[in-house]
């Protein structure tokens, strides 16, 4: 099988390629064996490498396999290889990829079934699929590179795939430049990676970090670098603006690229780089202080959002800025854990949405469903698991991955405690608002809609109950240790060896970790029923509470904290003016006016100037004895 | 073994034998067969080239024996790509104006500049090269003045004046060098052979500089350029920006460089903070222009920029970056340049305010125009990525904060060709253009061809980093500072 590893991602690139020529020749049963074919022999493909991995963990060995296919750019000292790397880290990673993103190529049958651009939809899935196996599979940075400017490219294309709307290609424009920002500290870390340890494989880098001292400078510039790449696809404060708009693409598109894969790369990115983190401090401070600052804002603006999709997209921001908290305390498993459970069961409620206003014949205003639970049973009853999961009540898988996070960000600082505590509330509250806003009280639509809502077609539900068991059985993978210990930590243990000795993982009693869960759980429930006692208990008015604008935190919220304004006034418009002015003034007036102006003086006279102008053929036969002069001038002189 | 001097010599006599060919049509396939063949000519220099510093296929004649010029030409890693990238445009150029009726005089004059294009890639000895570089404006410049639009003839007058006026200089420090040299000659091993003193070589550099700062052009000598460009017609534009100002480039590294290596110890770092600034500049007033060529224009001075930083960072990822980069950006903008005329013939417009929604009537041209737009950003797996990569590598090594400034590129590039290829093919559809026809015939294949190659090298580009390798660090072990 080892040698086969690059059929992992060659397979869905050929599927794009395929596709790609016979989008609009091949009959949509051909498209789609094609489509979801490629990615799910990719899934065999990368089940069978689990197996590797797993049975030389097994065999109490590091399951560290390094697959070296050619020198892609090489120049002086300078070589960077194509090659892969298959570990217990990219190997989950590939299972995440290829199964979700199997299951969402299968949904996708149903949802995009009307849809013109058909062809075209799944061959770019695919073509995501390449690319964020390549982000996964590289053994250095720059391999990982093409896939992290890959997924940004597929996700440009697919949030602006209805491209007659300006404003959805608008939205994959905004996404494709804020990344590209991260993406300058991405390019910039390599070189200082490059300038420092002479090579971008990760093995080398890596190796030689794990010699270094403690808190160097360049350890430091290198992190910051690699953080803000990982702030543009991760949407992070500052860079998350993106994301909400980014549900301008079809939710089948929302599900894989923006909540279950491509934006966990940035985590992946650092989970991978362990090593550099922990050897800087200030940088894993800086990362769990951005990550629960963007956990919390991103919550905050989720309690007031009416569209299914915001909600959904802020709460993915929110979820992410749980995974860099973790990072930024130092815990490698848990942020990785959360990364696989969130890709369940936020897979799971995009999902579901999607089935929702497939339903609705795409509305996507909450204000306008309501009762839908009898309609749309399948939908409700994988929504609800996802929603019990995502708000963390046990024994949901969201429950013991974001327990763990919290947990060691409280041995490590009670106020970021507090603030993730806060922001665990708030996401409960939201995410039963949605639920009960959605599926309970009554339906707000005409009685005529009404008669049309039916559930969506098994091709979309069985990808909904795949992913609710997984939803709801997630959180066994890695149990707490005092019920047994975790499976995955011990199979990521080789990963973060090397860090977790330089920065031991912190120490806690039972009882503090019980103490913990309790008050999790409980205030989760709190909020849960003071969700269920606004908006599922009282019938009917819902639409008029929720329309108005009562006080001046709601408004922020609801105008999503006025960051979009912010940007646009102190970044986005200046440029433009900046633009207009150099055009107008400096190049037009300035430098080419003193060009004109010394061509003037040059040339001299007015009759000089009317000759210029009398003909093209004049000038140049004097231009070029001009020419002959100077030659035999300075002949005589050479001689 | 007189294979390149052939070369040079097929498409003169090409160029002559078509001003004799009456009609149109068969001037047409005459320069594209011709010029294939001297593509065909190319490829046996390209797989006998060893890899070695060495110059090969060397040929050298007694020219103006009184002033002890020779006509010396030879082939090296530095210059063989940039023979091949002349070589493959030229019949790609050839090929892109079958939609038009230009006279035959146009295709005369096409072949004409190529021998002087190669010349300056090929020239050995300074005499030769400032035939070739002086030979190579000519036709550019009717070319430009004769089938250009708007207010052709002023634009044209100052385009040439101006880089005319930045050859004198570089003249005069020529016969300066050669009077310099022992036995008075002009060849390029006695230029860099010499030993001056400081001062001289400083005002050496800025002699050279300005006549290559023009051509290439380096901001702030590069108003000429949008102008000249926009109303230049496409073959124009694209021998201008595919080609040509590689001539400038180029120099840099076979001339400026090695013989004033003490004038660019001195002033080195002004020019390289130049490029950057050109490049930063460029890209944010490419951000609001309303002219599709002018977007395409502007952001050449930013691509240029940054591979002028990369040629005076002067090491080996950055200079053979910059050879990498100068054919990656040559088949980019021949294709970009190339969409921009297709959708003129079929609009009738490249404003961009009258455009939009034309993905729709053009898929195929959407996705060579959005292929080429991301090699434009440096994505990676297309060739540009491979380039500014090792550009900015190179920067980096020379300068951190350099590096900083000119990788804005990847963020500025991004705002503006998105924003170009949204106002040209997203948003809803102009009922006017609902119905354009998609591309075809000598369209699609003249895209295909730009568009395999850009992904091509972007994924192996080891064949055209292999050739320049040994070259470049022969040159930096014997040019350095």
């Amino acid at each position: 099988m080892n040698d086969l590893i690059w059929l992992v991602p060659l397979i869905p690139l050929v599927g794009f390629i395929l596709n790609g020529f016979g989008r609009n020749i091949f009959s949509k049963s051909l498209i789609n064996l094609i489509a979801c074919g490629s990615v799910f022999i990719s899934f065999v493909l990368s089940c069978i490498a689990f197996g590797e991995v797993w049975a030389a963990r097994s065999a109490g060995a590091e399951g560290i396999f390094h697959f070296h296919f050619f020198d892609w750019i090489h120049v002086g000292d300078l070589k960077i290889s194509f090659s892969f790397l298959l570990d217990p880290l990219s190997s989950i990673m590939l299972l995440i990829v290829t199964g979700i993103g199997f299951l969402i190529h299968v949904y996708s049958i149903g949802y995009m079934s009307k849809d013109p651009g058909y062809g075209k939809f799944f061959s770019y899935l695919n073509l995501f699929i390449f690319f964020m196996l390549l982000l996964v599979l590289g053994s250095n940075y720059l391999i990982m590179f093409i896939g992290w400017e890959g997924v940004g490219l597929c996700s440009y294309l697919l949030i602006g795939f209805w491209y007659k709307n300006n404003s959805f290609s608008s939205a994959g424009k905004k996404a494709f430049v804020m990344n590209r920002i991260g993406d300058l500290g991405f390019l910039l870390a390599a070189f200082f990676i490059i300038g420092t340890f002479g090579s971008l494989e990760y093995n080398e880098v890596f190796n030689q970090a794990a010699g270094l001292s403690l808190g160097g400078d360049t350890l430091l510039i290198i992190t910051v670098l690699l953080f803000v790449a990982a702030t543009g696809k991760s949407a992070q404060i500052p860079l998350f603006t993106w994301l909400p708009d980014a549900m301008a693409g079809p939710t089948p598109v929302s599900a894989l690229i923006h909540a279950a894969t491509m934006v966990t790369a940035g985590i992946y990115m650092i989970a991978r780089s362990n090593i550099l983190f922990v050897l800087s401090p200030v940088t894993m401070n800086i990362i769990a202080t951005i990550g629960v600052c963007t956990a919390f804002i991103a919550a905050f603006i989720a309690l007031t959002q009416n569209d299914i999709k915001k909600v959904l997209a802020y709460s993915t921001v929110s979820q992410l800025g749980y995974m860099f908290l973790g990072l930024g305390v130092g815990a490698f498993t848990g942020a990785f854990f959360h990364v696989l459970t969130h890709a369940f069961f936020k897979a799971l409620l995009f999902l579901g949405a999607g089935s929702v206003i497939y339903a609705l014949s795409d509305e996507q205003d909450m204000r306008a469903m309501g009762g839908l639970k009898k309609k749309l049973p399948i939908t409700f009853v994988t929504m609800l698991i996802a929603t019990i999961a995502i708000s963390g009540l046990p024994p949901l898988s969201g429950f013991f991955s974001k327990d763990e996070i919290l947990l060691h960000t409280f041995t490590d600082s009670p106020i970021l405690w507090g603030v993730g505590m806060l922001t665990a509330l708030f996401t409960a509250f939201y995410m039963f608002r949605l639920l009960f806003m959605t599926f309970y009280g009554k339906y707000r639509g005409t009685e005529e809609q009404e008669a049309n809502i039916k559930e969506s077609p098994k091709v979309m539900t069985v990808p909904l109950i795949i992913l609710a068991i997984l939803s709801a059985a997630g959180g066994f993978l890695n149990l707490p240790e005092m019920w047994g210990g975790g499976f995955l930590a011990n199979f990521l243990a080789p990963v973060f060896a090397d860090a977790n000795q330089i920065r031991p993982v912190a120490e806690f009693t039972h009882s503090t970790e019980i103490i913990l869960m309790v008050v999790s759980t409980v205030a989760a429930l709190v909020m849960a029923l003071y969700a269920y006692r606004r908006y599922a208990a009282q019938e009917g008015n819902i639409a008029l509470s929720e329309n108005k604008e009562q006080n001046f935190l709601q408004k922020l919220s609801y105008r999503k904290l006025y960051v979009d304004e912010l940007y646009g006034a102190v970044i986005v418009n200046p440029l433009k003016s900046s633009s207009r002015f150099l055009y107008k003034v400096v190049d037009k007036l300035g430098i080419d006016g003193i060009v004109q102006g010394a061509g003037r003086m040059i040339i001299g006279s007015g009759r000089g100037l009317r000759q210029l102008q009398s003909g093209y053929l004049t000038f140049y036969v004097f231009m070029m004895v001009l020419g002959a002069v100077f030659v035999l001038i300075y002949g005589f002189f050479g001689n | 073994m007189d294979k390149l001097f052939i070369l040079l010599l097929l498409p003169v006599v090409s160029s002559v034998v078509l001003l004799f060919v009456k009609n149109i049509k068969g001037a047409k396939w005459f320069a594209l067969v011709a010029s294939f063949i001297v593509l065909a000519l190319t490829l046996p220099f390209l797989f006998s080239f060893n890899p070695t510093a060495e110059v090969q296929f060397e040929q050298s004649w007694q020219w103006i024996s009184s002033l002890n010029i020779n006509f010396h030409i030879g082939v090296d890693g530095i210059s063989l790509p940039l023979v091949l990238l002349t070589n493959a445009l030229t019949p790609l150029i050839i090929l892109s104006t079958f939609g038009k009726n230009y006279s035959r005089h146009l295709y005369s004059l096409i072949l004409l500049m190529q021998m002087g294009l190669l010349l300056v890639f090929v020239a050995l000895d300074a005499f030769t090269f400032y035939v070739g570089w002086e030979l190579a404006l000519i036709p550019i410049y009717f070319i430009c003045a004769l089938w250009g639009d708007g207010d052709r003839i002023r634009i044209n007058l100052k385009f040439f004046i101006y880089t005319f006026f930045g050859s004198i200089f570089m003249l005069v420090a020529i016969i300066f060098l050669a009077q310099q040299t022992p036995e008075n000659s002009f060849e390029w091993a006695s230029f860099t052979a010499l030993n001056l003193s400081s001062p001289v070589q400083g005002w050496l550099f800025w002699a050279f500089f300005l006549a290559f700062a023009i051509k290439i052009p380096i901001f702030p000598f590069h108003t000429w350029q949008p102008a000249t460009y926009t109303h230049a017609p496409t073959p124009g534009t694209m021998l201008l920006a595919g080609i040509m100002l590689k001539m400038g480039t180029f120099a840099l590294i076979r001339w400026l460089i090695p013989i004033v290596p003490a004038g660019v110890t001195a002033y080195g770092h002004l020019a390289l903070l130049l490029s950057v600034i050109g490049l930063v500049y460029a890209s944010i007033i490419a951000f609001k222009q309303h002219n599709a060529k002018k977007v395409i224009a502007y952001s050449s001075i930013a691509h240029v920029g940054l591979i002028s930083a990369g040629i005076f960072s002067w090491n080996q990822a950055g200079i053979q970056g910059a050879i990498f980069q100068m054919i990656s950006h040559g088949l980019s903008v021949v294709g970009l340049f190339f969409i921009i005329d297709i959708i003129q013939r079929r609009t009738g417009s490249i404003e961009l305010a009258d455009l939009g929604g034309l993905a729709s009537a053009m898929p195929k041209l959407a996705i060579a125009f959005l292929v080429l737009v991301m090699a434009a950003v440096g994505l990676p797996l297309t060739s540009s990525f491979v380039g500014e990569f090792l550009l900015l590598k190179g920067v980096y090594t020379e300068n951190v904060w350099f590096a900083v400034f000119a990788g804005l590129t990847i963020i500025f590039s991004a705002v503006y060709m998105l924003r170009l290829f949204q106002k040209c093919m997203l948003g809803s559809v102009n009922p006017k253009w609902a119905h354009v026809e998609d591309i075809k015939g000598f369209e699609t294949v003249v895209l295909i061809v730009v568009v395999f190659f850009v992904v091509y090298l972007g994924i192996l580009p080891g064949g055209i980093l292999n050739i320049s390798e040994a070259s470049v660090a022969n040159l930096l072990e014997q040019v350095s500072f």
